[in-house]
């Protein structure tokens, strides 16, 4: 008996009245939708609530209070294209910004800051299922919205914009989600380039109280490789995260409107500020797609000689630009 | 055959193929105590063959040696600084520890190259050619012998669930858990940073597969009473190599 002929047997007996044929079918679908809310269930990690970035995995980048030195792409797949903007971004400048503030903050700015990061879905009202998982960090624009129940990324044609398009999916309790229609913005906290073309695509993961987030970009334009970042967050318990900032705040330093600081090749005056401080040779300092594996020491070793001592200098009052004691609020020593 | 007798009949392996799903999906949660399958029988997923570090992330200070004093990302308490400062690399080299930048606690940070193998059933070995260190991590019942700390201390792993504290999981959703104790005080950075005897460390592993290769996440989270006021929890990249051919053993080394 084929499927078509077993549902012909099913609306034949409903339209008889036959009670026997109508309880064993109420059994049956009761049944299929017990199982398929379970396997779905089963198929989901409970990720939300309020969770506290540890910042200890990517400290050059979170520095409190300073981010990343101007010119560091240390460890970057910068290409000739992503390299040449990068050195003539003046970021800090362009922060400053009324009319610009904004712009290095889509969502792959939630791989660069130090901020927390809120977590909740939405859901199907009268199915229950998860339509959405969204992320909320501190710093950008509108939340992260990954799309999971199935809808496909728009025509390329689409509009973009700083939160761009993202679907997800759910393996072996590891959601991975995919980031599409993004508009230009920055994938360092110094203003290093990601174009309107780039992808992000995130591996988020559960381990008790932590989160652990793995993100990869790949953009055609500026990368010559995909290029890997990792956060740590951790369950807070409801407060929201310390470092939950306002959407994109900057002081206006009065630049005036429509004016787009740059710097023209060859006169980015921070280029050989890790050069003069560390030691490091320029070319590591522009990083490169080799510069991200051991091998690249072996190109090191012969110009490489450590300094002396730290010598970061400190940039705001009360900062400790070397690190050491009090550079990271306590946390309580029993972990939830 | 009345059509509603028929039809119970016809439901009936939907039924049952459903109860099996979702008792297959309870045999994950005890598999450990109902069966004597080994570690390497119930791997939830092929740790083993060579990864590289992808070092993206505080770079100056995993690739090459960082400057004394160079403490960022260390939750590190007074007593650690005052030990930090006083680092002497030709002194840990005169006394015979030019490994104490490669103990367990901070090697999964360093420009490294892994060879992970089964070593039997129940023990995975993990070698790293930075250094030329090797971790051993036991399953099961494992007790450790003893003695005194090592570098890479005595490791007990398990297949832990991704999933919030003790809420249950299918098999192949999990990530390779391990603890280790019995560490020798070494440096969780190679300028110095130390981490003492008291210190805990607990890791987890989790691969994923990218278009271009397998990527493997490596959780470290250290917990020392001594030298950290707060757990250091730090993330690190591999990415997975299809073969050994750019394994490069190198001795430790106190100065480069």
């Amino acid at each position: 008996m084929g499927p078509h002929a077993l549902l012909g047997e099913v609306v034949t007996a409903i339209r008889a009245g036959d009670e026997t044929m109508k309880t064993t079918i109420r059994v049956m679908l009761t049944a299929v939708l017990l199982l398929a809310t379970a396997a779905s269930a089963r198929a989901q990690v409970d990720i939300s609530g309020t969770w506290a970035q540890r910042p200890y995995t990517d400290s050059l980048g979170y520095n409190p209070g300073n981010g990343p030195t101007p010119v560091d792409f240390t460890g970057m797949p910068l290409n000739e294209s992503g390299l040449a903007r990068a050195l003539a971004l003046s970021y800090d400048t362009q922060i400053a910004s009324d009319d610009r503030r904004c712009v290095p903050y889509t969502v792959a700015y939630m791989l660069q800051g130090p901020q927390g990061v809120r977590i909740w879905t939405e859901n199907d009202p009268r199915t229950g299922e998860v339509v959405s998982w969204n992320f909320g960090f501190g710093g950008v624009l509108s939340p992260l919205k990954v799309w999971m129940d199935g809808r496909p990324h728009p025509s390329k044609y689409a509009p973009h914009t700083s939160t761009g398009f993202t679907t997800g999916k759910w393996e072996n309790d590891i959601l991975t989600t995919y980031t599409t229609h993004l508009v230009a913005g920055s994938i360092r906290r110094n203003g290093a380039p990601h174009s309107d073309e780039a992808t992000m695509t995130l591996q988020l993961v559960r381990h008790g109280d932590l989160l652990i987030v793995s993100g990869r970009f790949d953009d055609p334009i500026y990368l010559d490789g995909p290029y890997h970042l990792a956060r740590v967050y951790q369950q807070t318990g409801g407060a929201p995260p310390p470092a939950f900032a306002a959407p994109c705040s900057g002081g206006s330093e009065g630049v005036p409107e429509g004016t787009v600081r740059h710097h023209l090749p060859g006169e980015n005056p921070f280029a050989n500020e890790l050069t003069k401080r560390y030691n490091l040779p320029m070319k590591a300092v522009l990083g490169g797609r080799e510069s991200m594996y051991p091998e690249y020491r072996k190109t090191l070793k012969d110009t490489y000689v450590p300094p002396d001592k730290c010598n970061t200098p400190n940039l705001r009052a009360g900062i400790v630009a070397c690190g050491g004691p009090g550079t990271y609020a306590p946390l309580p020593r029993e972990r939830p | 055959m009345r059509s509603s007798t028929r039809l119970t009949i016809l439901a009936m392996p939907v039924l049952l193929a459903g109860v099996w799903c979702v008792g297959i999906g309870a045999q994950g949660q005890g598999r450990g105590a109902a069966s004597p399958q080994t570690a390497q029988a119930t791997a939830a997923f092929d740790i083993t063959g060579y990864w590289t570090a992808v070092i993206t992330q505080d770079w100056r200070l995993r690739m090459v040696m960082p400057p004394r004093g160079d403490y960022m990302g260390f939750p590190m308490t007074a007593e650690a600084k005052k030990v930090a400062d006083a680092w002497d690399p030709a002194k840990d080299e005169a006394a015979g520890e030019q490994c104490k930048g490669y103990g367990a606690a901070g090697l999964m940070r360093l420009p490294t190259r892994l060879h992970v193998t089964w070593q039997d059933g129940n023990t995975l070995r993990m070698d790293a050619d930075f250094g030329t260190q090797t971790r051993v991590f036991h399953f099961g019942e494992w007790k450790s012998p003893g003695g005194p700390p090592t570098w890479q201390g005595d490791s007990v792993a398990t297949w832990a669930p991704r999933r919030p504290l003790a809420a249950p999981s299918s098999p192949k959703a999990r990530g390779l858990k391990v603890v280790t104790t019995n560490m020798r005080p070494s440096y969780l950075r190679r300028n110095g940073v130390p981490y003492s005897a008291q210190a805990t460390l607990t890791e987890y592993f989790d691969v994923f597969s990218e278009p271009d290769a397998d990527m493997m996440i490596v959780t470290t989270i250290v917990e020392d009473p001594v030298y950290l006021y707060n757990p250091l929890i730090v993330a690190s990249h591999f990415k997975k190599e299809p073969n050994g051919a750019k394994w490069d053993p190198t001795p430790c080394s106190a100065k480069w």
